[in-house]
């Protein structure tokens, strides 16, 4: 029954969608107000896409097995939660997800944008309408949620295992709030430039939305990124894997663009600029979609392939694209004037030379990404690009993006003053004797490690001294910075200091070298809701003799039947202490991993901070108004 | 003319990405790992479906003869879909194929079997699955096509009519 209604409900949607574009293209041409029947009709649609959306979680949660979505991904035995989650854990659920965000990121621009002109607004509904309908069409065609089956199974197949985690639950939602959120980003940038309607005001007006799904964007990764860390147990938290780049390029673009419009709004400079950014964010969120979605990629995100959905994400892809350049060639008007030449050191110029590095590690990772596919087209060689082409590729870069970002924000609009402080210099002294004292006796490149994490200390104590210094004026981007900064940091040294032993072990066996001794103590079976599970004891001794007991884990799965490997990871506030064992086939041994991993609550404790920093560049712009 | 020239390049870079992103999207994209190919299969003792006997790995699979895999049950939907290529596959002299019914009622299994025909050469009873993840299965249904003790092909979902045609050529 709720199979019904949410399929209904979806073709009703899509039909709203008609009624919104006959409608407005009549306000276009005739009265001088906005009409408030389109906002109705905008809202009706949403309401749709709500009722589509709690009809396929209302029947996860009743396992309503004759609908196949759930057949596929959920089983009776599963807590209440993760069949709730298992709603967007698969990929008809979260293109309806993708809708929602569509449908209510319109919405609320259309509440939030009363202020400006009608055509602006009208323009903007139309080609998030062409988005809208083109996702309808492709979930209604190729990926329906309410695929009804008959005979009616009396069991689902389960919701994969590794999927079943807090982190992940909340990550697809999130994550599509920034990534989906784009396309408002999209709409109205393609409707300003074709009405030349790009100016100062504009750009204060979509710079909240660019914020919006920045921030979302920006949390959505990080939960990714905890999930994968705790869930998958490989002991990092990023792995360059293609469905990671995927969310990282518009994450790039879309940082980019919260740069840029900084100087369109201050200087009315770089307009084109900020037209080929926003056009770039979404469409790459679109191809990263395609690229997961159609299976041309293989990573733990491609969802059962099918090419048809495929060729329908890509044609869709290339004609938004084919649009957006229609549009940028024929009505977007590049005035003269906005060829002002920058001063070169002023904040402008500081902007210009971050939207360049950015530019050029976004390249890197869409090569790395992409390349392999074109490889394997026109050779048909395969190959895989994996951490090291990236680390050595944007790596060192960094030192250079690191000072900028220490200097860049002190400089004032149109022209500074070539001035040294006697701070900064004391600053970069310290920071190198700092980083010299860190660095001298370990056993990695002494050169690069230095100079990488003397330009991080030096923008961690300039923004430092930012907090005293400016009183809380700018205080969101001092925020964001020194977040970055400490980001910077702590992944440098989770790689300069981590220690990691792998060994095989039986019950009763201990490791011993140098440094630890490892004595596996016993195993012991445990039974849960949805799964078994064989829990191993170790007791760690260090060389001071403090004693950790880890127990990580092997669980074997009821529904489906899959065994993953639970780490046991003990936390503290400066190191993690991660253990992860796994079954060797046919033998009494078990291997062992253990590792230390320093810094890794800084990690996230950091991004959160770069995010918050965008959270509150959100309100304190409400309370200037 | 220099106006053109930039917006027309971009069409064709644009194009030529199109191009190659579907020419990408035919080539196979199901990706099985090497270390599953060519091993040896797993040996293993299990109940046999029609009696309470029990019967080995070694009994089952002989050298120098082909033999397919096949993991089923009544309640797997696409089952249903591959199991005309199986019966076709059954009037093959030099092919065996060996089912393992996973995690299902006897009886359901057996009126599946009488609806539809027996294409099985020999029923393995696999009813908590667990002989089937030993194989390195995913699902069901899955088929492994097996020569000489080793495995040649794992076929993940239904056998449709390309692969079909692929394990006849395969068993010429």
């Amino acid at each position: 029954m709720a199979s019904l209604i949410g399929y209904y409900s979806l073709i009703f949607g899509l039909c709203s969608s008609f009624f919104i574009i006959f409608f407005s293209v009549k306000n276009f041409k005739d009265s001088s107000t906005f009409n408030n029947k389109i906002l109705s009709l905008t809202f009706l649609q949403l309401f749709f896409v709500v009722v589509s959306f709690f009809g396929l979680i209302l029947s996860f949660v009743n396992s309503d097995f004759s609908n196949e979505t759930v057949f596929n991904h959920s089983h009776t035995t599963k807590p209440l939660f993760y069949k709730i989650s298992g709603t967007w854990g698969n990929h008809e659920g979260s293109l309806l997800l993708w809708l929602l965000v569509l449908t209510l990121f319109i919405f609320l621009f259309l509440l939030k944008s009363k202020t400006q002109t009608k055509k602006y607004r009208i323009l903007t509904l139309l080609f998030q309408q062409i988005i809208i309908i083109g996702f309808f069409i492709f979930l209604i065609k190729t990926s329906n949620p309410f695929n009804y089956i008959f005979p009616i199974p009396s069991e689902g197949l389960g919701l994969n295992p590794i999927l079943q985690d807090p982190a992940l639950a909340f990550h697809p939602p999130i994550l599509y709030l920034g990534y989906v959120g784009s396309s408002i980003i999209f709409s109205s940038t393609l409707s300003a430039a074709s009405l030349n309607y790009i100016s100062k005001d504009w750009a204060k007006h979509i710079k909240e939305w660019v914020l919006i799904s920045w921030i979302f964007l920006t949390l959505g990764i990080l939960l990714g990124s905890i999930w994968a860390y705790y869930e998958l147990g490989w002991g990092g938290f990023w792995f360059w894997d293609p469905v990671e780049n995927v969310s990282l390029m518009p994450w790039l673009a879309l940082t980019t663009l919260l740069h840029c419009i900084l100087v369109l709004e201050k200087r009315l400079a770089l307009t084109s600029w900020v037209v080929i950014l926003s056009i770039s964010t979404f469409t790459l969120s679109m191809c990263g979609t395609f690229l997961v979605r159609s299976g041309i990629l293989n990573s733990v995100h491609t969802f059962a392939s099918d090419p048809e959905r495929g060729l329908f994400i890509l044609i869709f892809l290339f004609c938004l694209i084919f649009l957006s350049l229609f549009i940028f060639f024929f009505f977007h008007k590049v005035e003269k004037k906005n060829m002002k030449n920058f001063f070169w050191l002023s904040k402008e110029t500081s902007i210009l030379i971050n939207n360049w590095f950015m530019m050029y590690f976004l390249s890197v990772v869409l090569i790395g990404t992409i390349y392999p596919i074109f490889l394997e087209v026109i050779s048909s060689d395969k190959i895989s690009v994996g951490p090291p082409f990236y680390n050595k590729l944007i790596i060192p870069f960094l030192i250079p993006f690191l000072l900028a970002m220490a200097i860049g924000p002190k400089l004032d609009w149109i022209k500074s003053e070539f001035q040294i402080k006697l701070y900064s210099v004391l600053f970069l002294i310290i920071s190198i004797s700092l980083s010299f004292l860190i660095i001298k006796n370990l056993s990695v490149n002494f050169l690069l490690n230095t100079i990488l994490v003397s330009s991080a200390f030096y923008l961690f104590f300039i923004t430092l001294r930012d907090f005293f210094d400016k009183k809380f004026k700018l205080f969101s981007q001092t925020l964001a910075h020194f977040g970055f900064s400490l980001f910077i940091l702590s992944i440098l040294f989770n790689n300069i200091f981590s220690t990691e032993i792998i060994t095989n072990l039986k019950i009763g066996e201990t490791f011993k070298d140098d440094k630890f001794k490892i004595n596996f103590e016993k195993i012991e079976k445990r039974n849960e809701q949805n799964f078994k599970e064989i829990v191993g004891k170790f007791s760690i001794e260090n060389h001071n003799g403090d004693v950790d007991i880890l127990e990580p884990a092997i669980r074997i799965y009821n529904q489906p039947n899959i065994s993953t490997s639970e780490a046991d990871i003990k936390t503290n506030l400066l190191t993690d202490k991660f253990m992860t064992m796994n079954l060797i086939q046919n033998q009494e041994y078990f291997s062992i991993r253990y590792q230390i991993k320093p810094f890794m609550l800084w990690i996230w404790f950091s991004v959160s901070l770069i995010s918050l920093g965008g959270l509150i560049s959100l309100f304190y712009r409400k309370y200037e108004k | 003319m220099k106006n053109k020239i930039f917006p027309t390049f971009l069409v064709f870079f644009f194009l030529s990405i199109f191009f190659i992103f579907f020419k990408g999207l035919q080539n196979s994209n199901i990706y099985i790992p090497n270390t599953n190919l060519e091993k040896n299969i797993p040996s293993f003792i299990a109940k046999l479906f029609d009696s309470d006997d029990n019967i080995s790995s070694e009994e089952i699979f002989k050298e120098n003869k082909f033999y397919l895999m096949n993991i089923w049950a009544s309640w797997c939907v696409p089952c249903r879909e591959e199991h005309s290529f199986l019966m076709n596959l059954s009037n093959e002299k030099n092919i065996e194929i060996i089912g393992f019914n996973y995690k299902d009622n006897n009886a359901k299994a057996k009126s599946f079997l009488s609806e539809l025909d027996n294409p099985y050469n020999l029923i393995i009873s696999d009813k908590d699955g667990t002989l089937s993840i030993e194989w390195g299965a995913y699902g069901v249904p899955e088929s492994f096509l097996i020569y000489n003790n080793k495995i040649i092909k794992k076929i993940i979902g239904p056998i449709d009519k390309d692969l079909f045609f692929e394990i006849k050529e395969l068993i010429q």
